[in-house]
């Protein structure tokens, strides 16, 4: 700890206080014992009243506010923790500490549980005893305040100067050698009593006080000294000028004296300097008991002076603005003590020249929220205010309604509410403050929100917005896979046929990502939101029936040029080709020779028993067929989908006897090896060892995204030794189908309206054409090529391809490429066995599988990812097509 | 309990910048592992758990305890002297949204454990360098001080005593499982951080010894505050009653936005200073979802330890083993940042 002695307080702001710190303002207004005002205002349950008297006291100067609820007629405890609250939603009250201010620790306890920043006890003392004090002002640490220190103990409340001096040095003591509380955090209350009272034992209280505030500084180090102000002057209550006096002029001597800071009406403070003469004199007399008739003279002066007093004045320049300047004004500063006159000065200005009630809304409110949100992103307003402002716009369009209504009815659009949002984090995340604000935010503008929560399914989203008629959908989500979902639901929304806005928020979220990853998914309006202060002019746009076509137009043309940049730029994302070239893959080809083959050319396996192949059937993908998530086998078992998967799975593997003993469907295969070599990222593969003419050339791709140091730029080729290397390396390629037959038993189901059966069927073909793959790749491995004739995985370990080598498949994200299918099936002569390839190079029959076999250790699985346009033209001029053709191509992986 | 090993880690901050892990969370994103990953298998007593766990990175040290450690490994390996716990989220108020809050204190205990055994592990490989386990508290996802009510601002979703008794079930939790440090971390909202170090008060109390803590806000918005409301000097204000070990900032706008802030901190915390931001701002159109390369981030943290900011630095979301690699690199040899000279608490 630092022996720096500073008394760190905090709100929203830190204040610091030390020893050559300026006297502090204390605000007394929020006291339900001191001002009668304020007490009415709580016990009428009226705490907007309240929340402005403590935002006054701060705007005349309070740098700390002291709350107190002590009264009889209260429930203590849930009052202070109310007001507490509120005013935390109060930036420009929170901005400064609290005094939490109570004889009850129950009620100071409450309070402590509500303040984020370093508040002040008030207080704590010696008047229980010393086990009490001790376990207070622990707990008062504990929660991380200052404490208010009384003059008070066992024996009562400390009169004189050697009782105060006693007391607060024991106190002292025990706080500091048995508590180990900070010494700077301990301000002692010496006790301010009142004066001029007319008994003699009291004439000397403010000289005591003022005496014991210099012993404590003196003597106590790093204790600062406070005192309740008001109290002095009590017998003068109803002669504010005079009150006022002698508060001005205590205070004086008390800081000369090294009062830290004092309870006092911030408002109602004079300067000593500018007292008159005679009434200071006066005064001077009576609080420094410089003579016995010092209270009778002043009370005759005192009758001279009455009425009047200081009003309590705030800045009101802004008043004098025009209504634009004062709205905007009340909006950035969250006043709402005039908005509604203001806006009712603007709309009837905007009536007079014949407009709508709207367009207060639309114009001079949305200016001011706009300002709001340019000060925000400039970092000049942090998000309280913000949410502040909001509330403000919510009283201001309150005011609003009754007109717009009126005027719609007079429209003939009445009942139209200004819009429904439907609100979601997306599946997968559960961050939700965010959203949460921008809930609060569009209702606080008449918005509905109906806020669905975290972790929700695009179907829930859907299905709610749908059945709630939905005007706009709210997707949020803080996480990075929390984007892919976004864009999942926007597709989804997409295919079913929605139109309303979908508005994209949260912290990963960006309007580039928006635009570019988002937006094509979805015809709709797709706009993102940067933060809740924007949420309202995009929802107001969005659904107003006068600005959204050009709003729409505007996001839509911005967002084109946003894509438009993207693409353009894809330097930083994406390394140039020939940079990516230099970062392939690389393997020493002498240490590693390629794998010699057992055999050379190509076998069909025609009628492969299909109880050969149901071991190999991976059921995993099966399950997401019948829309049922979850990994299998553990699926079945799962408490909402386990007896949907059980039924299913019990159906398929009786269907599937059917199919094997009944021969529905005929499995023929086909498989090759050949000699083959890489020439840059093409693959070529020799018709025979002479390696003279190529009987297919396979133009792989490239990755170029930027990569971590140490990550190659992977291509399928870079699996393949190069002529040049010396080295002799294969390539095998296969195509297998288990569909042959099918459609004879589908038209049966059909004519049987039997769809549940034909779908189980299709399903179950597609399985055993992977089932086929996976066989004849391990046969390929441990047989014809037979470069892992010892391999001995179970069907486990093969379907999570514990094996050497891949067999990618044209089409799949390492070769997007789907037309050198035609070539393989060429290659292969797959028409011999009943397998076709239509324009769009999907196969035929539907339950096929085709692929090549590559053999190299090391030879992985991929994604080629986003390509860039050198490539691109690369690939065009190698594989000789247009670049159009090779744009059509290669579409997905073009950005 | 681990033994109070605040005098070797001050020992150790006066000898030099200590260096953090990076980020755990982004790390796993990374394994893109699905929702029975999550479960753990068939075999574990998740596997029928009747919400989605996919996401819940923390359950992970139930299901996934070797991902977890490899992630460990992989940041000791890279450098860091101080690993933090797999425990962002593991209140029982973070996990209610997955149905786990009656798993709480036990994906505290599992998690801290975990990195026990990787810091050990190190620790004994090479017993010059020891490795310490930071149990990680992170801000659950409710605040304290905003209303979630547009009609009453004095509206909250939880409570101190509610947060202090998350937070105290946690730290039990990873007291149990081994960690030799508490930290508070992500802080949001100060009244959150100031429930959480409640808790530990308590809990230090109840089983008679201490940990050092450390305390890390995070800075949200551009004008320099805390989701709350807050400066960094109030936070630092708000908490410092704690009398942490360490204090800092971590996540959010990355190191370069980060600096002035750090440097408020640097200025008036009395105790060390940690700083593991993001690898620079979010950007959802990179793979890990932040741009920062390793030389980057690490370069701004090398900035930060010559101005004498800091005497811990590490990463958060978005850095890998190869920024914290970069960063124990970056500031090897470094003066760490001087403590302010102690005075006399009290004049005789």
């Amino acid at each position: 700890m630092s022996g720096d002695g500073i008394l760190r307080l905090a709100g929203l702001e830190p204040l610091a206080i030390g020893p050559d710190s300026l006297f502090v303002n204390v605000g007394e207004r929020t006291n339900v014992t001191g001002s009668r005002a304020f007490a009415k205002l709580i016990l009428a349950g009226d705490y907007a009243g309240a929340v402005e008297v403590a935002r006054q006291q701060v705007g005349n100067g309070a740098q700390v506010i002291d709350v107190n609820m002590d009264e009889a007629m209260l429930d203590s405890r849930a009052a202070m923790q109310r007001f507490l609250n509120l005013i935390a939603s109060e930036p420009d009250i929170a901005r400064v500490p609290v005094m939490i201010d109570s004889s009850k620790w129950d009620v100071i306890e409450a309070g402590l549980k509500c303040v984020q920043g370093k508040p002040i006890v008030n207080s704590i003392s010696l008047k229980e005893g010393e086990a009490s004090f001790i376990a207070q002002a622990t707990k008062v640490r504990r929660y991380g305040a200052a404490a208010i220190v009384m003059a008070f103990d066992e024996a009562g409340q400390a009169d004189s100067l050697q009782r105060r001096i006693a007391v607060c040095r024991r106190a002292y003591d025990i706080l500091v050698d048995r508590v180990g509380f900070p010494p700077e955090d301990i301000v002692f209350d010496p006790n301010v009593f009142a004066i001029a009272t007319g008994i003699d034992e009291h004439a000397n209280y403010a000289v005591d006080f003022i005496e014991a505030t210099r012993w404590i500084r003196t003597h106590l180090p790093h204790a600062k000294v406070s005192g309740g102000i008001s109290n002095v002057s009590f017998s003068f209550r109803g002669n504010e000028p005079v009150r006022e006096a002698i508060h001005t002029v205590f205070l004086f001597h008390a800081i000369r004296a090294g009062l830290t800071m004092g309870i006092v009406n911030a408002g109602q403070l004079g300067v000593y300097d500018e007292l008159d003469p005679e009434l200071r004199e006066r005064v001077e007399d009576v609080v420094l008991n410089r003579r016995a008739d010092a209270t009778e003279r002043l009370v005759t002066f005192a009758e001279t002076v009455k009425g009047g007093g200081r009003k309590v004045t705030e800045d009101l320049a802004w008043r004098d603005e025009p209504v634009e300047a004062r709205l905007a004004h009340a909006l950035v500063r969250g006043i709402a003590t005039y908005i509604v006159d203001d806006t009712e000065e603007a709309r009837l200005a905007i009536a007079e020249r014949g407009g709508k009630p709207i367009e207060v809304i639309e114009g001079p409110l949305m200016d001011g929220m706009n300002v709001v949100g340019d000060l925000f992103g400039a970092g000049k307003m942090f998000l309280p205010q913000v949410v502040k402002s909001a509330r403000v716009m919510k009283a201001a369009v309150a005011h609003l309604i009754p007109f717009i209504e009126e005027e719609k009815l007079r429209a003939g659009t009445a009942g139209q509410s200004k819009g429904l949002v439907v609100m979601a984090t997306v599946k997968g995340d559960v961050h939700d403050i965010g959203k949460n604000i921008v809930g609060v935010v569009l209702q606080c503008n008449n918005f509905d929100v109906v806020d669905l929560g975290v972790m929700v399914p695009a179907q829930k989203i859907l299905a709610t917005a749908r059945e709630r008629n939905a005007d706009a959908i709210g997707l949020s989500g803080l996480i990075t896979p929390s984007l892919e979902e976004m864009a999942h639901v926007a597709g989804e929304m997409q295919r079913e046929g929605f139109t309303v806005p979908l508005l994209i928020g949260g912290a990963t979220t960006s309007r580039v990502h928006t635009a570019v990853k988002i937006a094509p998914h979805y015809a709709g309006p797709t706009v993102y939101v940067p933060d809740a202060s924007r949420a309202v002019g995009v929802a107001t746009n969005l659904l107003s029936s006068t600005q959204r076509d050009a709003f729409v137009a505007d996001v839509a043309r911005d967002y084109d040029r946003v894509r438009a940049q993207h693409a353009a730029k894809s330097g930083p994302k994406l390394v140039a080709l020939e940079a990516a070239r230099a970062n392939a893959f690389t393997t020493d080809w002498h240490a590693h020779p390629p794998a010699q083959p057992a055999f050379v050319g190509k076998r069909p396996f025609r009628n492969v028993d299909l109880a050969l192949l149901v071991p190999y059937i991976d059921w995993g993908p099966f399950f997401q067929t019948w829309d049922l998530a979850g990994a299998f086998p553990a699926i079945l078992d799962d408490p909402v989908v386990g007896d949907a998967a059980r039924n299913v799975h019990a159906d398929a593997k009786r269907m599937l006897a059917k199919i094997v003993d009944g021969r529905w469907l005929t499995a023929h295969g086909v498989a090759g090896i050949w000699p083959a070599a890489s020439a840059g990222d093409d693959i070529v593969l020799w018709d025979s060892p002479a390696r003279d003419r190529a009987a297919l050339t396979w133009r792989n791709l490239r990755q170029q995204n930027a990569k971590a140091e140490g990550k190659p730029h992977w291509c399928l080729a870079d699996f393949v030794a190069p002529a040049a290397s010396g080295a002799d390396d294969h390539v095998g390629a296969f195509a297998v189908t288990t569909g042959i037959g099918i459609e004879r038993k589908l038209d049966e189901f059909a004519r049987a309206g039997d769809d549940y059966s034909g779908l189980m069927l299709k399903a179950l073909a597609d399985r055993l054409a992977e089932a086929f793959a996976e066989w004849l790749h391990a046969h390929v491995r441990r047989e014809l090529w037979g470069y892992a004739r010892d391999e001995t995985l179970d069907t486990q370990a093969l379907l999570r391809e514990e094996y050497r080598g891949i067999r990618p498949a044209p089409g799949y994200p390492a070769c997007p490429d789907h037309a050198v299918k035609g070539a393989l099936f060429e290659l292969l002569e797959a028409d011999r066995l009943g397998m076709s390839i239509t324009e769009s190079f999907a196969m035929l029959p539907a339950a096929s599988v085709a692929g090549f076999y590559l053999a190299h250790p090391d030879a992985r699985y991929f994604a080629v990812g986003r390509i860039g346009d050198d490539q691109l033209a690369d690939f065009a001029t190698r594989s000789g097509v247009t670049l159009d053709d090779a744009r059509r191509r290669l579409a997905p992986n073009l950005g | 309990m681990q033994p109070d090993r605040t005098a070797q880690l001050a020992r150790l901050l006066d000898q030099r910048i200590l260096v953090l892990d990076g980020a755990m969370g982004t790390m796993i994103q990374q394994c893109r592992l699905g929702e029975a990953d999550f479960r753990g298998g068939a075999s574990g007593h998740l596997h029928a758990h009747p919400h989605d766990l996919a996401g819940n990175n923390d359950v992970l040290s139930l299901t996934r305890p070797e991902t977890v450690a490899e992630i460990h490994d992989a940041y000791l390996e890279a450098g860091a002297d101080i690993i933090e716990t797999n425990t962002f989220s593991a209140t029982a108020i973070a996990q209610a949204d997955y149905g786990l809050e009656g798993e709480a204190r036990a994906l505290n205990r599992a998690a801290a454990a975990i990195a026990r055994r990787s810091a050990d592990a190190c620790t004994a490989r090479d017993p010059s360098r020891p490795r310490f386990v930071a149990g990680a508290l992170g801000p659950t996802n409710r605040t304290a001080s905003i209303s979630p009510d547009v009609n009453d601002p004095g509206a909250r979703n939880t409570s101190f005593d509610a947060l202090a008794a998350a937070y105290a079930e946690a730290a039990e939790g990873l007291i149990d499982g081994g960690a030799d440090i508490l930290l508070v971390e992500t802080v949001f909202d100060t009244l959150n951080a100031k429930a959480a170090l409640y808790a530990m008060d308590t809990v230090f109390e109840r089983r008679g010894a201490r940990l050092p803590l450390f305390v890390s806000g995070t800075i949200t918005d551009a004008s320099g505050r805390t989701l709350s409301g807050q400066t960094p000097e109030a936070f630092w204000n708000s908490i410092r009653h704690a009398r942490p070990l360490a204090v800092g900032l971590n996540c959010a706008l990355g190191a370069a936005l980060m600096r002035p802030y750090i440097e408020e901190i640097a200025r008036v915390a009395d105790c060390y200073v940690l700083c593991y931001p993001n690898a620079g701002l979010p950007n959802p159109m990179s793979d890990t979802g932040y741009d920062e390369s390793p030389a980057q981030t690490s370069s701004l943290l090398h900035e930060f330890a010559t101005s004498g900011f800091v005497n811990l630095v590490g990463g958060c979301c978005g850095t890998t083993p190869a920024h914290i690699r970069a960063i124990a690199e970056a500031v090897r040899g470094l003066p760490p940042r001087r403590l302010p000279a102690p005075a006399a608490r009290k004049a005789a």
